[in-house]
């Protein structure tokens, strides 16, 4: 069921606190609206709130202001239907790639009561999304057989495993070398086109948010908030030519000149 | 991997050297045997008493295996418990590094005083010795699950009891019969201490007599006798732990 322009993941005046009243402010008044099947980026100095972001939006944690609403409820407790994938790729070593795979299925209904009995069933649907980011054949390997960008592509599909409606990405690229986090780019950019799940990418890397992003969010320093909205129309699908583009740089410049705003 | 055979050869080849610089020596310096012993003369002791050593041996085995068998049950628990939650942790940890403060030397008399000398307190010393190295290894392994992979589990609704299961005690698995290495050995040392106090039975009594009627190589004797037990329990404790846990061991540091 898809309904694009549509509200998907909404923060609405939020603000956050950790370690209890009087502790530091996170994020302060942020409102921030993703549609349902768009890229949303989050860009902003270190330090910004953006992993408060994370955790607000799928249910980790909630706001002490304002309310998070994902797909058209209010949160209040881990929303499961969203998928993570972090800047380490966490596999566990004791599991081979293919078993890491199925971990959240482990743990998610209704697949956590079917697994056993279907599990042929479950394993070739692990294959074909190995196989789509480019892994075929490599299910049996464990994580530390493979290198940095295999192992975050494994990242990726263990997210994505349980067919979320949404996708967080907490700087998923930051520990790659730059050819393959551009290639990496490219992988998500064809998971995003084949599959129009919603996808949330909070990222400092300016040219890898446009490149991506239908829309970017600019935070300020900490206490987060959007400091600037910037709708990205760059015609999909995009090559990595683009990057090289005038228009492509003028928006990387014009976000770069937002985050030096930012950091003052 | 293949191991080359310098490896393979060179603790028997050190052991070997041992004793025979140990020989050497007290023959060179003329060392009288009721000081130190010669490798041979204690190679004779072994003949000699073949049998109380034999008998000795294996009392002291058996204390030392049950005590080692509670310490693995209970450090076990008692390590979950405290990785599991922080109240547990804060209420037991500092009682813990207390009691593990205490000699257990001093522990023995009391232990005695229950239940009587002999196999009883020498059970429960190498209990008490080498259940704090467990109960260490276990919570710290499961205090260390990177907090990331708890949110991705989290945010599908995974219940504590899963991320324990699924991650908690896999990972802390390692540091579990890492920690059996060093419990197994403390165990020795605690059944030992037991019997050379309370008891009339086992290796740390055999030597405690001999000491008595001056049959220095006999108390050797009865030292490498441990030493022996002892190997022989690390070298079962390493090998179950590779079996285990060869996923862990995959760096080549450990291996060279």
């Amino acid at each position: 069921m898809l309904q694009d322009n549509a509200a998907f993941v909404t923060l609405d005046g939020v603000s956050h606190v950790y370690g209890g009243a009087g502790g530091t402010l996170a994020v302060e008044d942020l409102s921030i609206n993703v549609n349902r099947g768009e890229f949303a980026a989050v860009v902003g100095p270190s330090g910004c709130g953006k992993s408060t972001l994370m955790k607000l939006a799928t249910g980790l944690q909630f706001p002490f202001k304002g309310a998070v609403r994902v797909a058209g409820e209010v949160v209040s407790k881990p929303v499961k239907i969203a998928g993570m994938a972090f800047q380490a790729p966490t596999l566990l070593p004791w599991r081979t790639t293919l078993e890491n795979l199925l971990l959240p299925l482990e743990i998610v209904e209704p697949h956590r009561s079917r697994l056993r009995r279907h599990k042929a069933e479950y394993v070739e649907r692990a294959e074909t999304l190995l196989a789509s980011v480019g892994l075929r054949d490599q299910g049996s390997k464990y994580p530390w057989e493979l290198s940095g960008g295999m192992q975050q592509r494994t990242s990726l599909c263990r997210a994505l495993i349980h067919e979320p409606d949404l996708l967080m990405l907490d700087e998923p690229f930051g520990a790659l070398d730059a050819f393959t986090r551009e290639e990496l780019w490219c992988v998500i950019r064809d998971l995003h086109a084949a599959r129009r799940i919603t996808i949330v990418l909070v990222t400092h890397d300016l040219r890898e948010a446009v490149f991506l992003a239908d829309r970017i969010f600019v935070m300020s320093a900490r206490p987060g908030r959007v400091l600037a909205e910037r709708v990205v129309d760059i015609p999909r699908p995009r090559d990595l030519e683009v990057t090289f583009s005038p228009e492509f740089g003028a928006i990387v410049h014009e976000l770069r000149e937002h985050i030096v705003k930012a950091r003052q | 991997m293949k191991t080359s055979l310098a490896v393979r050869l060179a603790p028997w080849v050190a052991t070997i050297a041992l004793f025979v610089v140990w020989e050497v020596c007290c023959r060179v310096f003329n060392i009288p045997p009721f000081f130190l012993p010669p490798p041979t003369l204690i190679a004779k002791a072994f003949v000699d008493y073949w049998w109380p050593l034999t008998k000795h041996s294996a009392f002291t085995l058996s204390t030392t295996l049950i005590g080692f068998a509670l310490a693995v049950g209970f450090g076990l628990l008692l390590g979950l418990a405290v990785g599991w939650s922080r109240a547990i942790y804060a209420g037991v940890y500092p009682l813990m590094i207390g009691f593990n403060a205490i000699p257990k030397v001093a522990v023995v008399p009391i232990l005695a005083l229950w239940f009587g000398i002999g196999f009883t307190p020498a059970v429960l010393t190498a209990f008490l010795i080498s259940f704090f190295p467990i109960v260490v290894n276990v919570a710290t392994g499961l205090a260390t699950i990177e907090p990331e992979l708890e949110d991705v589990l989290k945010a599908l609704g995974a219940s504590k009891l899963d991320i324990m299961r699924k991650v908690g005690i896999p990972r802390a698995l390692p540091y579990f019969f890492g920690s059996l290495k060093v419990a197994i050995t403390l165990a020795f040392v605690g059944s030992v201490i037991s019997e050379s106090i309370a008891s009339n039975e086992g290796i740390g009594n055999l030597m405690l007599q001999a000491q008595a009627q001056f049959q220095v190589p006999l108390i050797f004797a009865g030292l490498l006798a441990l030493a022996v037990e002892g190997i022989v329990m690390y070298a079962l404790m390493a090998v179950l732990e590779a079996r285990m846990t060869g996923w862990a061991q995959r760096s080549g540091f450990a291996q060279c």
